[in-house]
């Protein structure tokens, strides 16, 4: 039997604040243990909540982002469970009335189809602290700096088809939830955590098949490796005779397998009700206005933008808009070079794949904008060729200096010399009769080879067109 | 309507309330008569009234984001049961 899969998402985003959703404590990541956690958070008697005026901002930045709805009224509820990272025993999340309803945005998928994946809505909440499941002598830790952290819990429409689908679609959220800076989405410090959905049913069937939720997934690969086992697993129970349970599992990226939570079964009984010490929020156009009017370009614009003004291909536009600082630093070279298609070359494969060796950011990149664009123009006007070119690149990497510089030290500059490259070419000639006698015979082949001692001889700096010219005339006597 | 009960047991249990057995049949009672107060209510025609989700008639106040707590740990710690390395200690939880 052919079956399709089902998938909808569900993204919990660390909105970018300097203190928590409902008190004063601080945010920063990294801190000790319990020193972040105030009265609130800890859920001690008679404290109450109150609303950070920033998350409801960030929040309808996203709104506006997605070309959502915006609640003009909406109520913060409670979600009853027990644990003990969860001081007060329930969650302040959002139920009846998110802040952010139905948006959407566009995918680009491998073959460069477009497909728009509806968002169902977006709402705010509070985080719950960590649980340290280490031996402390048969206890557990917790640490509660995190409880109480302003999340944005991004809910999809079940509109992706495939894990490659539900990748493309949790790189656009993370894309553009950093673009308008309302998260690092830092996915290593949990700033960025992803829910998956996932259900199969034969080809052709409407309805929905039972589906099972895959939590917690910090890494882009790890979710395209989750679903796609959850598939494959939910196909054979099937196919096997039996049914899928309705449950909540983890993927374990040691052995590249999801299995099944032990959680209780009333676990999802979270009795919903509005939080008496929270009045509902309303947010009026004044507000959405101050909120949104320095929202940047869009990673769409942007992508539309770059593929018109540069010429650049969809790929690499696509490619170069992928973070805002990426596309910045390739606006900057371009600008700087004045050859934005060598600097769209430079930037998604030189420099991509130095940073991606050093692990490192773009913002991180020892070889600034202008530093690359130096080199850029070198390569324009003539004083190196692009082979070259790459030698001064890793040069200024490790920290040499610029391009001019790289250049004179190392003594790089492209031999130009007509007089220079004749007296060399005619010395390889001298050197090897037996090939110059297979040339002059009709064995063009041999060309290659005298363009290559060439180029060793020269350590690489004749100019190569140069070359050619001279090496046809000489050999052919 | 009326509550039996296991009703009144999962409810407590959801609510981590140790309920003595000879208790619930007791508490299924008065539960129940409490929903069918809430009936009543039910039964009046609400089409055009907007839920309520407060009883006062204001809007959220929002406060600026600013960090003013400082760290109180060692204070809130003295009042927890156990606490270790900076963390709270509690039962062992299985995942």
């Amino acid at each position: 039997m052919q079956w399709e899969t089902v998938i909808g998402l569900e993204i919990h985003t660390q909105l970018a604040t300097q203190s928590k959703i409902f008190s004063g404590a601080p945010t920063a990541f990294g801190a000790e243990p319990n020193t972040q956690a105030c009265a609130i958070d800890l859920g001690l008697p008679g404290v109450l909540p109150v609303l950070n005026a920033e998350v409801v901002r960030l929040a309808v930045r996203f709104a506006k982002a997605i070309q959502a709805e915006i609640a003009p009224r909406s109520v913060f509820a409670r979600k009853n469970y027990f644990y003990p990272d969860l001081p007060k025993g329930y969650q302040i999340s959002q139920y009846e009335l998110p802040v952010v309803g139905k948006g959407q945005v566009e995918v680009v998928l491998e073959e460069g189809a477009v497909k728009t994946i509806g968002v169902t809505r977006a709402h705010l909440e509070e985080d719950a602290g960590k649980s340290l499941h280490e031996d402390f002598h048969g206890f557990t830790g917790i640490d509660l700096n995190r409880a109480g952290t302003p999340l944005l819990e991004i809910v999809s429409e079940p509109d992706m088809r495939s894990p490659q689908e539900a990748v493309a679609y949790a790189k656009k959220i993370h894309q553009i939830v950093r673009y308008i800076g309302i998260s690092d989405g830092n996915m290593q410090e949990g700033s960025f955590r992803m829910d998956a959905n996932v259900s199969v049913r034969p080809v052709g069937q409407e309805a929905f098949g039972t589906r099972t939720e895959i939590k917690n997934v910090n890494s882009f690969r790890f979710l395209e490796k989750a679903i796609q086992f959850e598939v494959e697993r939910q196909i054979d129970v099937i196919e096997g005779g039996g049914s899928v349970v309705q449950e909540t599992r983890l993927y374990d990226a040691a052995k590249d397998e999801t299995r099944s939570m032990r959680t209780k079964e009333e676990a999802n009984d979270y009795r919903y009700f509005p939080d008496p010490d929270l009045l509902p929020v309303e947010i009026d156009a004044a507000f959405i206005e101050e909120a949104t009017a320095d929202l940047p370009e869009l990673p769409d614009a942007k992508r539309a933008r770059f593929h018109t003004q540069y010429g650049l291909s969809e790929y690499d536009a696509n490619l170069l808009t992928g973070s805002r600082d990426l596309a910045d630093y390739f606006e900057a070279v371009a600008a700087a070079s004045g050859e934005p298609k060598l600097a769209a070359n430079w930037v998604s494969g030189e420099l991509m794949a130095a940073l991606n060796k050093a692990e490192k950011e773009i913002a991180q990149s020892p070889v600034s904008a202008p530093l690359l664009a130096g080199l850029i123009q070198r390569i324009k006007d003539g004083t190196i060729s692009g082979k070259i070119a790459k030698q001064v690149f890793e040069a200024m990497w490790a920290g040499e200096g610029d391009a001019d510089q790289v250049i004179e030290s190392r003594g790089l500059k492209q031999i130009t010399d007509t007089g220079a490259i004749e007296v060399m070419i005619e010395e390889i000639i001298a050197a090897n009769p037996a090939q110059v006698e297979q040339y002059r015979a009709g064995k063009e082949k041999v060309f290659g080879f005298f363009v290559g001692q060439a180029m060793k001889a020269s350590k690489g700096k004749a100019n190569p067109q140069q070359v050619n010219e001279i090496l046809k005339r000489k050999l052919q006597g | 309507m009326s509550l039996d009960s296991s009703d009144v047991e999962k409810i407590a249990h959801l609510a981590r309330l140790a309920i003595a057995p000879e208790q619930t049949e007791r508490y299924a009672a008065d539960l129940s008569n409490i929903l069918d107060l809430v009936a009543q209510m039910d039964a009046v025609d609400t089409t055009d009234v907007e839920p309520m989700a407060h009883p006062l008639h204001m809007a959220q106040r929002l406060r600026a984001d600013a960090p003013s707590e400082p760290n109180q740990r060692e204070r809130f710690q003295a009042n927890a049961p156990l606490a270790e390395a900076g963390l709270y200690l509690v039962p062992k939880v299985i995942e």
